[in-house]
């Protein structure tokens, strides 16, 4: 059984069809990426499967269950986490703060309104762990506003995995990235734990081909191709796509 | 790692605690009760306008929820408090207090599902929507509320039966100063907390707060809750403290009143509404004192020119001003001055 899985998923813009009868299937532990040319509707499978928009038609399955109705935070809840294309960091907290938010948000304390902030050890141990694996240790203190746009990617992520997501959506998490801050980025990507289940949205070719054990490719709102790398690269149809080509799907 | 986490902890629970400022300010709030006794009625308005200001600074400065209608708890506290007094249903005036919040937090909780929906302006329109129709309401039923003459033949026993509202205002000085406190330390205590931060971060980016896990609605739903409940208390303590309750309880006035006192305090650090309830009160009575026809005018002057200027600019001005002292104390002695540096650091 796919850990994530959509049936007939579709979404509407009035009358733009953004998505259609997408049916994706997401193995356990998979390295799975979503590709295509701009404009493809990526990042509006992302938003449906995170609850953000809500599909015009179709069901999404997480590990068997429908949530098709449960609201975004609830979906967290239940496993899955996402990161963002364009940064939706809280600029006026820092990484400490930004993570501790996460973390006692998970183990249940997030609503404590009497206790201070940072008297639960389990949470501040937690923080400093997740600081370490995506390097913001020696930023802890600095508002997100202020930092440098590779430390605020490694935040962005930081703050989905802080979920301890068994299924993680990264859209397109190298984006804008100078290329000097680049390696630190993939290398704590590559470094997920393997039985994190992920879901890749991204441009970057030779990164998709480095990382993914499997390619979905999605064209005008449908899924077009669905394979292992090899057999996606070697796909003529795939090519045609990239190359400008029109084809029917 | 341990160490780490450690240190982190300690952080934290240091920037919680209480600064040389926060207990400077509440000492001499409460020397004002010895030091200036001719000013009790003032003093003892501005102490239930700055709670009334804590109650919007609360979901205006840390959950990002404007309101137009925070007279509509004042008010509907400020009627209930006057009823059960004047028909002896709750005679102890701390527990009719208490009795008032929790009202005004009931009609705060019901409302709140309105506010949640909306951008600011709706948000606008509906606070001042909710507040503008319990005040017809209240106009309705004048035989309950005494309508346009007010709420009548109101008496007030003694707070836990030994402390009568004596005609200088003094008690009830004390009283409203002490109510205020208490309030605040609750204020401070959310503002501190996990919760007070997951309202920062849901006034931040609202989106992202929800794709962390955070229940947003729920969040929003609590605090508007618990700030209609410390509204409900000023507007109880109003009544308590005049033995009186009129229609103008609930009056636009009223809540536009409030967004300029956070106007000039300024929001989200907690004194904002403290500060600019000593600021606006002190300003209108000695502005009044001067031109009493046309103090509206000088008012609005400050305002435009704080807006313009804008709160930022100011204390930049008040950092140099700062930064220059220190560096002449640096000349007169250099090691007070690094003591200043490391103070002003911590922001």
């Amino acid at each position: 059984m796919p850990i994530l899985e959509t049936i007939g998923l579709e979404k509407r813009f009035g009358g733009i069809l953004a998505s259609q009868n997408v049916n994706l299937a997401v193995e356990q532990g998979a390295r799975h990426a979503l590709i295509g040319p701009n404009g493809a509707g990526k990042t509006t499978v992302i938003n449906l499967l995170s609850g953000v928009l809500r599909p015009s038609a179709g069901r999404i399955m997480l590990e068997g269950r429908d949530i098709t109705d449960v609201s975004p935070h609830e979906r967290v809840r239940l496993g899955m986490a996402r990161t963002f294309q364009i940064n939706q960091l809280f600029l006026d907290l820092t990484p400490l703060e930004s993570i501790g938010l996460v973390v006692s948000e998970r183990l249940g304390t997030g609503a404590d309104w009497w206790r201070l902030v940072g008297t639960k050890p389990a949470v501040t141990e937690e923080i400093v762990e997740i600081a370490e694996r995506f390097r913001l240790g020696d930023v802890m203190h600095e508002r997100a506003a202020i930092l440098p746009y590779g430390k605020q990617r490694l935040l962005e992520i930081a703050l989905a995995f802080a979920c301890c997501p068994r299924v993680l959506l990264l859209d397109e998490p190298a984006a804008g990235v100078p290329e000097a801050e680049r390696q630190e980025l993939l290398t704590t990507i590559e470094n997920l734990p393997k039985d994190v289940t992920v879901l890749l949205i991204e441009h970057d070719m030779d990164l998709v081909f480095s990382f993914a054990d499997r390619i979905s490719v999605l064209v005008n709102g449908a899924l077009f191709v669905d394979g292992a790398p090899e057999d996606v690269a070697r796909d003529p149809r795939v090519k045609a796509v990239y190359l400008g080509e029109e084809l029917s799907a | 790692m341990q160490k780490r986490s450690g240190e982190i902890a300690l952080y934290l629970k240091r920037r919680a605690r209480w600064s040389p400022f926060e207990i400077a300010f509440w000492v001499f709030a409460f020397a004002t009760i010895w030091l200036f006794p001719s000013k009790y009625l003032i003093l003892k308005d501005t102490a239930i306008l700055a709670l009334f200001a804590l109650s919007l600074d609360l979901i205006l400065g840390y959950a990002g929820i404007i309101s137009l209608g925070q007279a509509a708890f004042f008010g509907l506290a400020g009627y209930f408090s006057g009823l059960v007094a004047k028909y002896g249903i709750i005679n102890e005036p701390v527990i009719a207090l208490i009795c008032s919040g929790l009202v005004a937090a009931a009609l705060g909780f019901v409302t709140s599902f309105l506010v949640l929906r909306g951008s600011d302006l709706t948000r606008l329109m509906v606070t001042l929507g909710v507040s503008l129709m319990l005040g017809e309401v209240a106009n309705r039923y004048s035989n309950i509320t005494g309508g346009a003459d007010g709420l009548q033949g109101v008496d007030i026993a003694p707070i836990f039966g030994l402390f009568r509202f004596d005609l200088y205002g003094h008690n009830g000085y004390v009283y409203c100063l002490v109510v205020l406190f208490i309030c605040f330390l609750i204020v401070r205590r959310i503002a501190y907390s996990p919760f007070g931060l997951s309202l920062r971060s849901i006034k931040g980016n609202t989106l992202r707060a929800a794709a962390i896990g955070i229940p947003v609605k729920w969040r929003l739903v609590s605090i508007y809750t618990v700030s209609a409940g410390l509204a409900g208390i000023a507007g109880a303590l109003l009544t308590q403290t005049t033995a009186f309750c009129s229609l103008d309880v609930f009056s636009l006035e009223r809540s536009a009143d409030l967004l300029l006192v956070l106007i000039i305090g300024g929001t989200g650090y907690l004194y904002g509404g403290l500060i600019g309830a000593v600021i606006y009160k002190f300003l209108q009575d000695w502005i009044a004192n001067l031109t009493p026809q046309y103090w509206q005018f000088w008012i609005g002057l400050v305002l435009v020119i704080i807006v313009l200027v804008g709160r930022e600019r100011m204390a930049g001005w008040i950092r140099a001003v700062r930064a220059a002292a220190a560096r002449f104390g640096a000349r007169v002695a250099p090691r007070s001055a690094a003591l200043g540096g490391v103070a002003s650091d911590g922001r």
